[in-house]
């Protein structure tokens, strides 16, 4: 331990290769494929001329139905359920993960957070990880109550809310930059 | 640290007073110059990637504040010795990169995924977007994993790499380079970055690396280490990371001291 504390040590790019490095077995998975009310989140990683990024990683982290979280020991849930997700994009930059919604989490002032993950997206020419969350666009009654998303004006909230998309899954594309540029967070 | 499973405990109500938060770390914001402006228009591929609207503040809650834990299914026995697995050993100097991997409070972060990427001796990926005219390796993937051990300490055997050209600018090259993924323990956390090699003549036309702020720099610059060298066998370099450390008691920090 000491005193002061340590400086951080600063981000780079994950670079155009990053797929030598961060390729999992089934790391889109956040749940196995059978498990009951599983779904998957789908959408594409867009620069600010609108273009797919290929090079680009999707992260996210929730968790379980019941609102545990696999902190510091795997599988609390069971199932193998890890919380945790990742999918390259593809050079159309589509990005997939499969998972169940999360159950309801504390927002720490008293009051319940919709259900969400947390985003981390990385790309060649991000220099450093951007955050965002998923939220769910049936989920009308909870994002109404949610603090951090009445936060936000209409349009910026929108672009954090994933799309029922009528095959018992949901969308979402995320843009960088650009008019509909998705909200990102410091956190 | 703990082993136990943190949620919402459902004895509580959700309008309870009681705020099972409070138990929870908060992790201090990293100064301004830490990381690189996301818009380094120098680095040519953020100008249309980097976002251009400030970011919101996201409270940390519980989602941000814990993490996965990761490895144990991700991790084989040779993937901290990036020179094996092939029918020969890869061209190339074989180095040993080796550090610690700590929070801002000099904790070390046990049992923790580390994962590496580069370009072989000769500056070449085994990508099939890498096509420049340097040779593959059939010895080499570039690939390494480990966790960390009970001090937070990881070792990784490779190769140097070399470096290699891109098309940023004219006559651009990025200095040699190791990529790094690394998760500590929360959400919060998380960061990817390249540990470079010391002295390099390319530090001073890459974007990349300039696009860190100057005093921080010297942070991703892997040391040299005769101590860690092992004698007739291969150089030792030595890169520490740092996670961003937590505040315990964040509010009792603004106060003037008595």
């Amino acid at each position: 331990m000491t005193d002061a504390p340590l400086p951080s040590t600063p981000a780079q790019t994950v670079g155009p290769y990053l797929s030598i490095g961060m390729t999992w077995e089934r790391g889109e998975y956040v749940v196995a494929d059978d498990s009951p009310g599983s779904f998957w989140i789908r959408g594409r990683l867009l620069d600010g001329a609108g273009d797919p990024v290929p090079d680009g990683l999707i992260e996210t982290w929730q968790a379980d139905q019941d609102g545990g979280f696999a902190h510091a020991k795997p599988d609390s849930a069971g199932e193998g359920f890890r919380g945790f997700g990742r999918s390259l994009t593809e050079a159309d930059g589509t990005y997939a993960i499969h998972t169940r919604k999360p159950g309801p989490v504390s927002d720490g002032e008293g009051g319940m957070q919709a259900p969400h993950l947390d985003v981390s997206v990385f790309a060649r020419g991000l220099l450093h990880r951007v955050v965002m969350r998923f939220y769910f666009g049936d989920e009308k009654q909870a994002n109404g109550r949610d603090a951090v998303l009445s936060s936000l004006p209409d349009e910026a909230r929108g672009t954090l809310i994933a799309a029922p998309d009528g095959a018992g899954g949901y969308t979402l594309d995320i843009r960088l930059q650009g008019d509909h540029e998705t909200v990102f967070f410091t956190v | 640290m703990g082993t136990q499973r943190v949620g919402w405990p459902h004895s509580l109500s959700p309008m309870s007073t009681s705020d099972p938060d409070t138990a929870l770390p908060r992790f201090r914001l990293d100064p301004d110059q830490t990381h690189p402006p996301l818009l380094s228009p120098d680095y040519v591929s953020t100008r249309l990637r980097a976002p251009l609207k400030s970011p919101v503040d996201l409270p940390q809650r519980i989602t941000e504040v814990t993490g996965p834990v990761l490895g144990e299914d991700l991790v084989y026995e040779d993937d901290a010795d990036l020179t094996r697995g092939y029918a020969c050993a890869p061209a190339g100097q074989r180095i040993l990169v080796s550090g610690r991997l700590l929070d801002g409070d000099g904790r070390p972060i046990p049992r923790s995924l580390v994962e590496i990427w580069q370009a072989n001796a000769a500056g070449r990926y085994r990508h099939d977007r890498d096509s420049w005219p340097a040779p593959l390796d059939p010895n080499f993937d570039g690939m390494g994993r480990t966790l960390t051990d009970d001090e937070g300490r990881y070792t990784f055997t490779t190769v140097k790499p070399g470096a290699y050209p891109w098309r940023n600018h004219h006559n651009a090259w990025r200095p040699a380079h190791i990529h790094f993924s690394v998760f500590g323990r929360s959400f919060t956390q998380r960061l990817v970055t390249q540990m470079y090699f010391p002295a390099d003549p390319l530090f001073a036309q890459d974007p990349i690396f300039n696009s860190v702020p100057e005093a921080a720099r010297d942070r991703l610059i892997a040391r040299f280490s005769l101590e860690e060298t092992k004698p007739d066998w291969a150089l030792a370099f030595s890169f520490d990371i740092v996670l961003r450390g937590s505040d315990a008691t964040p509010l009792e920090a603004e106060q003037p001291l008595p």
